[in-house]
């Protein structure tokens, strides 16, 4: 092959490199201390299979609720594109999936639990929370408080598409609310649904600390607790590495199945969007239910994050907040945050340009799909696997010590791509369809063609991903708890070792202060990103 | 934001996170333990400086997780590991870890040291120990069992959170518990405490957390917890539930590694640790009680009617070739 045939190849190339040099080689590395023995005995438990069936089985429950209801809400939104609080909502939205997991976890304790905020409200009125929050039911709770409001960030752009011509037209035709959803939404929402489907289902399916806190007890497993069991208490390196790799295989022919199944509709192209164009915004009975639902929503998300508020400002806030390691470690947090969400937007551009040039000059058209689907399926890979690979190459390279926090970032930076790969690639596809023959005529090409030409448009699109990232890899505490970190701790890791200690209301602080700040990161970088400059 | 400001950010952030090794004169031993023992909470900080005033060395902790996940440090290193001292390891970890062949016999005469518990092992040697116990809301639970019996048989006792026995070293120290005490009935045991478990957790930290949060009266932990909250919190709301049949004991030692640089250092930070200095540190900071009987008496919080009647516990290495038997019937008992 000659270095024509590689033009416009190379930036996915380095990056694919990078990326199974990541997954592979520290599968690899894992994989290479098993023993024989017991890989088989893995394959052939009858407890496996329950498992598995476990974790299919929530997964796709957590997905389908959460979707579900994310649909309404999203339309709600996107039916009353102006309202006070609107912008203030829409951001907060992003802040449950990037909470560390146990934070989370017990906002809803404090909301759901025994003790809880709901139980306090009924009680004198002689009644309840009717349901057991440990169990199935407090893991979907769970997942549906993290995955519900993601799904409907994620599903909110799909109304954008929506051109005034199609609202016209549908207002022309004197077409009711229902039909309005079934002709001209529906098919902006299909083209969205398989992408955000897959990404909360794999998101479910390798869940974690909600499955072991939530569950209520080892009947509720799922792969990812059990690779962490392999991996912690039984020293078995080789059975972990075959429990990924069968939740990779298995989370890949499950993702081919639902974007084979779920047909994507290709929405009319257009160019004017204005969404109040839409002809049954005024109506009495859409607007009632539009703010049920949005109010529904955000008691729903935000009940919990107003119980971590409340209870840290019980804590000692002075104290904690006075301590200088606290900034430290938060200063730590932010390099990790940058430098994962730099790699991750390096590797996620890179992907996309590639698709980009084998769509349009190579006329490879299964190329898109084929990159959204290797970047969601790094969800699939489990972090501590990554990170246990990375620590044994590193411990051959004998650069353990010093490159901790590197490899924590870029564990992580695994972990954000398919976020930043899915709110890239399509507007980098379109921007080529419409700017490929201008750029070629001009020379424009490479960093000069980023610049001008790439950048702005995907800026915005690219604004929710990066906030997401940089503030999922701030608050990251699964990976950060793999390695040492001992004398330059993140503040994730600070709040572990408060528990640990019995500070439980310190640790309450320390939640309440990586909270504010997830959302500070996740502000700034959605806010500046997503303004336009001209 | 512009293109060159995201740039430097990215050049700032990578630079914030790498921290390169630096040239040490002084000679240098290197400690594994577990992440609590080192945090700014715990005896480390503490007993850092007190070693290298007297070592004229630098003492270098690295803190992994938890005492399981050390362990597994241990064995992914295997003789390429930087460690000359691992400490932290428990009872039913030890005969794996002399497994690994990674470890030498401390080769310190111990006739003179007094210890608070019976030991004698040439390879490991005890620091500090505790027990297992159920810690129960005395404002929420006034009458809590009295045996392990009574807890497991009675349907209308209180309901708990506890830890699993495949993630977390309470969770298994229960698990041994119960065998102990059940013998092969362990499985109708787990059945029938089963419906008063609201939770089985990953570890001691989230079980804990969520009972200080009320969502269980009674939570497993040690017979030390109720300490921390009198000393530390002045209150006398948290009490451990003594049981008749005895508590399970956790012993946390420490050991040498064979191919270390370091061979006199790690005796002498191994001696230093049953010192007086060191022993008199360790119940106020890792919240359990000194191996060693020191000449002073253990701080107010400590309360005698909290020492078990008696100790039980399993010989290593029969928890090492039973222990995945058993977590296997625990799993069958609670997963039916």
């Amino acid at each position: 092959m000659n270095t024509r045939s590689l033009r416009g190849l190379w930036p996915g190339l380095i990056a694919a490199l990078l990326l199974t040099v990541l997954i592979a080689g520290s599968l690899a590395a894992v994989g290479v201390a098993s023993r024989p023995l017991s890989v088989a005995l893995t394959l052939f438990d009858p407890y496996f299979f329950e498992v598995i069936r476990f974790t299919v089985w929530q997964a796709a429950l957590s997905t389908l609720i959460s979707v579900a209801l994310a649909i309404p809400v999203a339309r709600a939104y996107a039916r009353r594109p102006v309202f006070a609080g609107r912008t203030i909502l829409i951001t907060l939205m992003g802040l449950p999936v990037v909470m560390p997991v146990i934070v989370a976890v017990f906002g809803i304790v404090a909301v759901y639990g025994r003790a809880g905020l709901l139980n306090a409200v009924l009680q004198p009125a002689g009644l309840a929370v009717p349901f057991e929050l440990y169990g199935l039911t407090g893991i979907l709770l769970a997942h549906t408080f993290f995955n519900l409001p993601l799904a409907v960030r994620l599903l909110l752009p799909a109304w954008e598409q929506i051109t005034t011509e199609n609202w016209r037209t549908a207002g022309t035709l004197g077409m009711s609310s229902k039909q309005l959803f079934r002709f001209v939404e529906w098919p902006a929402i299909s083209a969205f649904l398989p992408g955000v489907i897959v990404i909360v289902f794999l998101l479910c399916f390798t869940s974690f600390a909600v499955v072991l806190t939530l569950g209520g007890g080892p009947s509720a497993t799922t792969i990812e607790v059990a690779i962490y069991q392999a991996l912690r208490f039984e020293f078995d390196p080789g059975q972990a590495a075959v429990l990924a790799l069968a939740q990779l295989l298995l989370c890949t022919c499950i993702a081919v199945l639902l974007i084979r199944w779920l047909r994507v509709l290709t929405p009319t192209p257009g160019r004017k969007r204005d969404p109040r164009a839409r002809p049954d915004a005024p109506m009495r009975l859409g607007k009632i239910l539009d703010s049920v639902a949005i109010i529904l929503c955000s008691l729903f998300v935000f009940a919990p994050i107003a119980a971590l508020v409340s209870a840290g400002l019980r804590g000692p806030v002075v104290s904690v907040i006075l301590d200088a390691g606290l900034w430290q470690a938060a200063a730590r947090s932010l390099g990790i945050a940058v430098t994962a969400t730099s790699v991750s937007a390096a590797m996620a551009f890179g992907l996309a340009t590639t698709a980009r040039s084998l769509m349009l000059e190579r006329k490879q058209h299964r190329a898109k799909e084929l990159t959204l689907l290797i970047g969601s399926l790094t969800l699939a890979v489990p972090p501590m696997v990554i990170g246990t690979g990375l620590f044994l190459i590193a411990l051959r390279i004998s650069l353990v010590g010093s490159v901790t926090l590197l490899m924590i970032a870029l564990v992580n930076a695994v972990m954000v791509l398919p976020y930043l790969l899915r709110s890239i690639t399509p507007v980098l596809i379109s921007s080529g369809q419409q700017y490929q023959k201008l750029c070629a005529q001009l020379g424009l090409a490479g960093w000069q063609r980023f610049r001008r030409i790439d950048w702005p448009m995907i800026r915005r699109p690219a604004a929710f991903a990066l906030a997401l990232g940089g503030a999922l890899s701030f608050g990251d505490m699964g990976v950060a708890a793999l390695f040492d970190t001992t004398g330059h701790i993140t503040l994730p890791v600070m709040l572990y070792h408060r528990m640990s200690a019995y500070r439980f209301d310190e640790a309450a602080v320390t939640a309440l202060v990586l909270v504010l700040m997830c959302v500070t990161l996740f502000w700034i970088l959605d806010r500046s990103l997503s303004r336009c400059p001209s | 934001m512009t293109f060159s400001r995201l740039l430097a950010a990215l050049g700032a952030g990578l630079l914030s996170i790498i921290n390169l090794p630096v040239g040490a004169a002084t000679p240098a031993l290197t400690v594994y333990t577990y992440a609590s023992f080192v945090s700014d909470w715990g005896p480390g900080p503490l007993i850092e400086p007190a070693f290298e005033a007297r070592c004229g060395c630098d003492l270098k902790f690295v803190g992994v997780e938890d005492g399981a996940a050390l362990l597994g440090r241990l064995k992914l290193e295997g003789s390429r590991s930087s460690a000359d001292v691992i400490l932290g390891l428990d009872t039913s970890l030890v005969a794996e870890a002399q497994q690994t062949g990674l470890l030498e016999p401390h080769d310190l005469d111990l006739g003179a040291v007094e210890f608070a518990l019976s030991w004698s092992d040439p390879v490991f040697i005890p620091y500090d120990f505790g027990y297992f116990g159920f810690v129960y809301d005395s404002e929420s639970l006034q009458n809590p069992p009295t045996s392990l019996w009574e807890l497991v048989n009675d349907t209308q006792g209180p309901k708990i959170i506890i830890q699993d026995p495949r993630t977390s070293t309470p969770g298994l120290g229960l698990l041994l518990w119960v065998r102990k005490i059940f013998g092969d009935d362990d499985t109708k045991a787990w059945t029938s405490l089963s419906p008063r478990i609201v939770t089985v957790t990953k570890g001691w930290s989230e079980a804990y957390g969520l009972f200080l949060e009320g969502e269980a009266p009674m939570v497993l932990s040690y017979t030390t917890s109720p300490a921390y909250h009198r000393h530390v919190e002045k209150t006398d709301r948290y009490r451990v539930a003594m049981f008749e049949e005895g508590h399970y004991q956790q012993v946390e030692v420490a050991a040498r590694l064979a191919h270390s640089a370091q061979p006199e250092l790690a005796k002498d930070f191994l001696r230093f640790l049953l010192s007086d200095e060191v022993q008199t540190i360790l119940p106020t900071s890792n919240w359990m009680l000194p191996a060693v009987r020191t000449g002073e008496a253990l701080p107010k919080a400590f309360r005698d009617d909290e020492l078990p009647r008696k100790t039980l516990g399993f010989e290593p290495a029969e928890v090492s070739a039973e222990r995945k038997r058993w977590i296997k019937r625990w799993l069958t008992a609670l997963v039916q």
